[in-house]
């Protein structure tokens, strides 16, 4: 990407790039029809048009973002899908050709089972390691940082993560804690001292297991990032060009966790507060990156920590937003188009978080008021949500029907609304998930 | 003294509480009158939670000084004295899902406001919760569950108290993630809560008390 331009010109450039979609071999793209291709490329604007909030899309876009739900679809349970990545790929293709959302985010939830093994990955259970063949993996929340390694993080967030975190999380990468002082090689005189640790067999087997588990994971992506580019021929866009977190869900999710970061709020402030500041231009190069590397300007953050009954108005104000904001305008200042993910219930945030340039994010909804949501952040952002996980789960078509038709009414009169189911979601009646579509196709035309 | 010490506890100075609880122990104030002034602390605690003052950060600080205040007089309590309490809450996240946090705040909220409640953990299976009602004997039972997939583990669950012929001895709740009156009919639940002040209300109702 060319670093003259502006921000808006680059995130225009990536979405120039969408509309003119090329293979991996860098050629144009070959649509399979010429209806794949037109339906593609509507699709692109229409959903560019819903966020940038300038023009009336064609009509109010809809998609999908699951869980397990295409797996469970498919009649495989979850370990099927993270250990068999053809039948993964091919599940996932066919309830986005079954389902026929406008845009896709591609069949990465699962990820790659062995992968996990190889790496004696701690941070999670999964399917065979911890919970059920039939279960989605689940975070082992715990304490992975100690309060009193704050300063380490602070002095050397990557040098935290080398020497101390990594080692926590994953059992194979134990030998990193005696990786040498990377910053100290410096010159010829002792230089190989600094290395014997290389020759040692825990750093050794340390190596071997990363071999290893990036082979896994080029045999695991293979098919599933092959499975975007047969999609876009098919005429399914997808925009997700990664992820990145909020600086107090990067502390309070899984390095302090929860409980830990909740009591360092009242034992050691002013730590939490320096950490999350030499954290934030972590997370926005973290999600710069990875929209220049996939050419996909949708950044996710999903918000976890800082939702409605975590904090007080005074607490999310003072340790939550501020660097918050700051990764949301740094990537949009990056050309890139953050996506929150407000999961849970954002009431009581709406008025603090609402001043955003206008129409250069796309906020998720999960059980926030539509209608506040709308008179709030949405007069500077796109919504994308709010179809309930339990309505899409117990309903009926016609309850979810009805349901898309008042969110339509309700937040998408003027545009800068997608439908889409408001949180993840495993178990659903596909009939409600097909009337979810159908409903945004037929209600939403503007 | 002992006034201060409720405000200490109930104004989240950690330090200043666990300094005047060993300023009251060497005095030889009895461990009960420090027990008495940490459970005003936890009314008051409850209250500021129920009225939005305290939020998560608050509750997690509490339980934490409670906890150093219970290792300190543990020593000079010869045997836990008896409290009253309004009745017993059985509680526990149903099976295959391992999220506590919110489960976690309603045991909290619900031993604030004097319930003896038993925590079964995460991942429960629904025999365990059988069991449990059996030997414990709660007046309500109170599933968590994050994941869409608890549905059908609450489902479970409540089908097994059935089975076992001990539905009718026990009010059962629901909360968690996205659960709302759908979940509720299907589970066959008596009442959900989408947070621990209505799960606490609720409690109190099904016992009788205010």
């Amino acid at each position: 990407m060319n670093h003259q331009l502006s921000p808006d010109e680059q995130r225009e450039a990536l979405w120039q790039g969408k509309l003119s979609p090329k293979d991996p071999q860098g050629n144009p793209l070959a649509f399979q029809s010429p209806e794949a291709e037109k339906k593609y490329k509507e699709r692109v604007l229409r959903v560019k048009a819903a966020i940038e909030m300038e023009t009336l899309p064609d009509q109010v876009p809809v998609t999908i973002f699951p869980s397990m739900f295409p797996w469970k679809y498919a009649g495989m349970t979850v370990y099927e899908a993270m250990y068999d990545y053809e039948k993964c790929a091919a599940a996932f293709k066919k309830f986005v050709l079954d389902f026929d959302p406008d845009i896709q985010w591609g069949a990465y939830a699962p990820g790659p089972g062995r992968f996990f093994e190889i790496l004696d990955y701690k941070l999670y259970s999964w399917p065979g390691h911890g919970v059920a063949p039939e279960c989605c993996y689940q975070c082992n929340e715990g304490e992975y940082m100690k309060p009193e390694e704050y300063d380490a993080l602070i002095q050397d967030p990557t040098g935290y993560f080398i020497h101390l975190y990594l080692p926590r999380v994953f059992g194979a990468l134990s030998g990193f804690q005696m990786l040498p002082f990377f910053p100290g090689i410096l010159e010829m005189y002792g230089l190989a001292l600094t290395f014997i640790p290389f020759g040692l067999p825990p750093v050794q087997a340390t190596f071997q297991a990363l071999f290893e588990a990036g082979a896994e994971a080029l045999k695991w992506v293979a098919p599933i990032g092959g499975l975007d580019t047969e999609l876009a021929t098919l005429g399914y866009p997808s925009l997700l060009g990664g992820f990145t977190k909020a600086p107090f869900d990067v502390i309070g999710d899984t390095l302090r966790g929860t409980k830990g970061i909740m009591l360092d709020l009242y034992r050691r402030p002013e730590k939490v507060l320096k950490a999350m500041e030499v954290l934030t231009p972590l997370m926005i190069q973290m999600g710069v990156n990875s929209a220049r590397a996939t050419g996909n300007p949708l950044i996710f953050i999903p918000l976890h920590k800082g939702a409605d009954g975590f904090l007080s108005d005074e607490q999310f104000r003072k340790f939550y937003w501020p660097t918050l904001k700051e990764v949301i305008l740094g990537l949009i200042e990056g050309g890139c188009v953050p996506l929150p993910a407000a999961e849970g219930g954002y009431s009581s945030r709406l008025e603090v978080v609402k001043d955003l340039p206008r129409g250069k994010t796309l906020w998720m909804i999960d059980l926030t008021d539509m209608a506040d949501a709308k008179r709030t952040i949405g007069q500077n952002a796109c919504l994308m949500g709010n179809v309930p996980s339990s309505l899409l789960n117990l309903g009926t078509p016609e309850e979810v029907r009805a349901y898309v038709k008042r969110l339509i009414e309700v937040a998408g009169k003027d545009g800068g609304l997608i439908v889409s189911n408001g949180s993840f979601f495993d178990e659903a009646k596909p009939e409600n998930v097909k009337a979810m579509v159908e409903a945004a196709r037929e209600y939403g035309v503007y | 003294m002992s006034e201060e010490l409720v405000k200490a506890i109930a104004d989240m100075e950690e330090e200043e509480a666990i300094r005047l609880v060993r300023d009251l122990l060497e005095k030889g104030v009895s461990p009960t009158v420090i027990l008495d002034a940490a459970r005003q602390a936890m009314d008051i605690i409850g209250q500021r939670y129920e009225n939005c003052v305290y939020f998560l950060p608050e509750l997690m600080l509490a339980g934490e000084i409670m906890s150093q205040i219970a290792e300190l007089i543990k020593p000079r309590l010869a045997e836990a004295p008896e409290v009253r309490r309004l009745g017993k809450v059985l509680i526990g996240t149903v099976k295959g899902d391992i999220h506590d946090i919110g489960k976690n705040i309603v045991s909290f909220m619900l031993d604030a406001n004097g319930f003896e409640v038993l925590d079964l953990g995460v991942d429960v299976p629904p025999q365990k919760f059988v069991e449990a009602v059996r030997d414990f004997q709660p007046q309500v039972v109170g599933l968590s569950g994050f994941l869409t997939l608890a549905y059908d583990s609450m489902k479970e669950t409540i089908q097994a108290l059935e089975a076992a012929g001990l539905r009718d001895r026990v009010k059962v709740i629901i909360g968690g993630g996205s659960v709302d009156e759908h979940v509720r009919a299907y589970t066959g639940a008596d009442a959900f809560g989408r947070d621990a002040v209505t799960g606490v209300s609720l409690a109190k109702k099904w016992v009788g008390a205010q």
